[in-house]
């Protein structure tokens, strides 16, 4: 397999069902290393399944997932996290009345025996060293999330999936509820993912962000995938008319 | 060390954490407010004062394992009850079979009464609330079916000694087991994995769940481990008293949720402290010993504790609103 092409992750044919309801279908999708894939479509358009199969919270109906080459089937978000895929969650999965530290290490906290006793020290530092590498703007790593602006738990939150993904970060809807200057914020953070080398794939509703940011533009239309295009090839105009199906002979 | 390098411009006032503080000035306000006022009748004495703590020893222990389980985002109500099962169950084995038997049926029918609560709560995902409301009036009924509403004598001397009256070094046994269940309690909560897992849990149990943290299990985990807890608060009123009876943790409920709160533990879960809960049961003790000296009736003493309750969940909800 070509090195730099090798996609990080490939999407067959993906179908998803939930009783006798299509939500997805006939979807495939490649996101290289250091790719920004943005999907984008109207609300209940499937973005968000799409989002959950891939971090294995809803398992396709049928349709092969494919991580580095390899075929994959996940049944759980911690599959898909030992496959070294991330989600930022819209509500961010932050627990507000623990520290930053804490939340970066939720679930996967630092141990320094059999006994489980924690190692405040290592997560505290690597917490530092994280934020600082990402220039995510937190007092502390002892802040505790909830004294935090939604633009900094965003940060926490991006930091974390940033920490342990390893090739992919999913991203559903990551500046819905911040100001101007926190989005700014948390798009460069984004665009530091892209450094990398880590594939991102985000769901935003902000045609001037996806714009902004991504390489692809993905189009889906109650569950049916419309195109793909490469966003220097492309303007607002057609991903409307695709979004909407306004606009004649769109595929 | 942790928790106090913390933003203090965003909003200051929210940052001064009266749950911290409350507990600690709450038990000085009340005990230099008895030294005072009961100053001539015996209140400072070495011996009432040790006879306060030997007395809220079996709340403490209860109160260790509501930490646990409110930080969980749980509640447990049956303790009361467990500790009855518990203490009849020990007596009975005791009598029958000695010393081991007695103090692993006294601990295993506390275990698994926790057990049960949790599991309906962990699988079948009852509200705990529900759950040990309900296993609450069971095992109260259980307790009192088990030995017809009689007492039974506790008369094994090991276990007394080990449990009740019995000191190491001078220092009683019910210190040293106040002591080791605070210490063990505290490095759980504080500096281990599950102690997280349990904060995250009941703070944001999606969260906890998405991160990879087995929520049923630590649901599961907190109420088993406040069962057993009660079973020990059993043996350590068995020991003391000599002897088992349907009423022993009939009144305790009220206590143990009382000190753990204004110890610092919020009833919403995501937060809680061992040594709080310590100092509030002390508090609570003291608070009963110094009713007494000054001479108010039973009923008045319920009020007043009451009023001590209210306070202290209007000062945890506070935080909540915030």
């Amino acid at each position: 397999m070509a090195r730099m092409t090798a996609p990080v992750l490939a999407l067959r044919d993906i179908r998803k069902t939930f009783g006798g309801v299509v939500a997805v279908e006939d979807f495939s999708l490649d996101i290289h290393p250091g790719e920004i894939v943005a999907l984008v479509g109207d609300n209940g358009a499937g973005k968000s399944t799409l989002i959950k199969i891939i971090s294995g919270v809803h398992p396709p109906t049928s349709g092969a997932l494919t991580i580095d080459g390899a075929d994959v089937t996940m049944s759980s978000a911690t599959m898909a996290r030992a496959h070294g895929i991330e989600v930022v969650y819209q509500d961010l999965a932050l627990a507000d009345r623990q520290s930053v530290y804490m939340n970066l290490f939720l679930g996967r906290e630092r141990v320094r025996n059999r006994l489980g006793l924690l190692d405040r020290r290592a997560m505290i530092a690597e917490t530092a060293r994280l934020v600082e590498e990402l220039d995510v703007r937190i007092p502390s790593p002892h802040a505790i999330i909830r004294d935090l602006s939604g633009g900094q738990r965003q940060g926490v939150a991006i930091a974390r999936a940033t920490h342990w993904a390893r090739k992919l970060v999913l991203l559903d809807e990551p500046t819905a509820a911040l100001g101007v200057a926190e989005t700014a914020r948390v798009e460069e953070i984004i665009l530091g993912l892209k450094a990398r080398r880590i594939g991102v794939l985000m769901i935003s509703h902000s045609l001037d962000q996806v714009f902004r940011l991504a390489d692809r533009i993905c189009v889906l239309r109650r569950g049916r995938q419309i195109g793909v295009r490469r966003t220097a090839e492309t303007d607002k105009n057609e991903i409307v008319a695709m979004i909407t199906g306004v606009a004649s002979g769109v595929e | 060390m942790s928790g106090t390098v913390q933003d203090t411009r965003r909003n200051p006032a929210r940052r001064i954490d009266w749950q911290q503080h409350v507990v600690y000035l709450g038990f000085l306000a009340i005990f230099v407010f008895f030294a005072v006022v009961l100053r001539d009748t015996g209140f400072l004495t070495v011996r009432n004062l040790s006879n306060i703590v030997l007395q809220t020893a079996p709340v403490t222990i209860m109160a260790i394992g509501l930490v646990f389980v409110l930080s969980a985002g749980e509640i447990d109500l049956s303790v009361g009850s467990t500790v009855a099962v518990s203490a009849l169950s020990a007596a009975v084995a005791l009598n029958g079979w000695g010393l081991v038997p007695g103090v692993l049926a006294g601990l295993g029918a506390g275990l698994l009464i926790g057990a049960f609560n949790g599991a309906l709560v962990a699988w079948l995902r009852l509200p705990s609330f529900l759950v040990t409301l309900a296993t609450m009036g069971l095992f109260a009924g259980v307790a009192r079916s088990l030995t017809d509403l009689r007492s039974i004598p506790v008369t094994n001397g090991a276990f007394t000694g080990f449990f009740g009256s019995g000191t190491l070094f001078g220092i009683p046994s019910l210190v040293l087991w106040t002591v080791a269940a605070v210490a063990f309690g505290h490095l759980a909560f504080r500096e281990t994995r599950f102690g997280a897992h349990v904060l995250a849990t009941g703070d944001n149990p999606r969260a906890a769940l998405v991160s990879g943290i087995r929520v049923p299990r630590v649901r599961l985990a907190v109420l088993t481990l406040s069962g057993g807890l009660a079973g020990l608060a059993g043996l350590l009123y068995a020991g003391r008293l000599q002897a088992a009876k349907y009423t022993l943790g009939e009144t305790d409920l009220m206590t143990v949720i009382a000190a753990t709160i204004v110890g610092g533990t919020l009833l919403n879960g995501g937060k809680g402290s061992i040594v709080g809960a310590l100092v509030g049961s002390l508090m609570m003790g003291m608070l009963n010993n110094g009713l007494i000296l000054m001479g108010l009736s039973v009923s008045d003493q319920m009020i007043v504790r009451g009023f001590i309750i209210l306070v202290a969940v209007a000062l945890s909800l506070r935080e909540k609103a915030s």
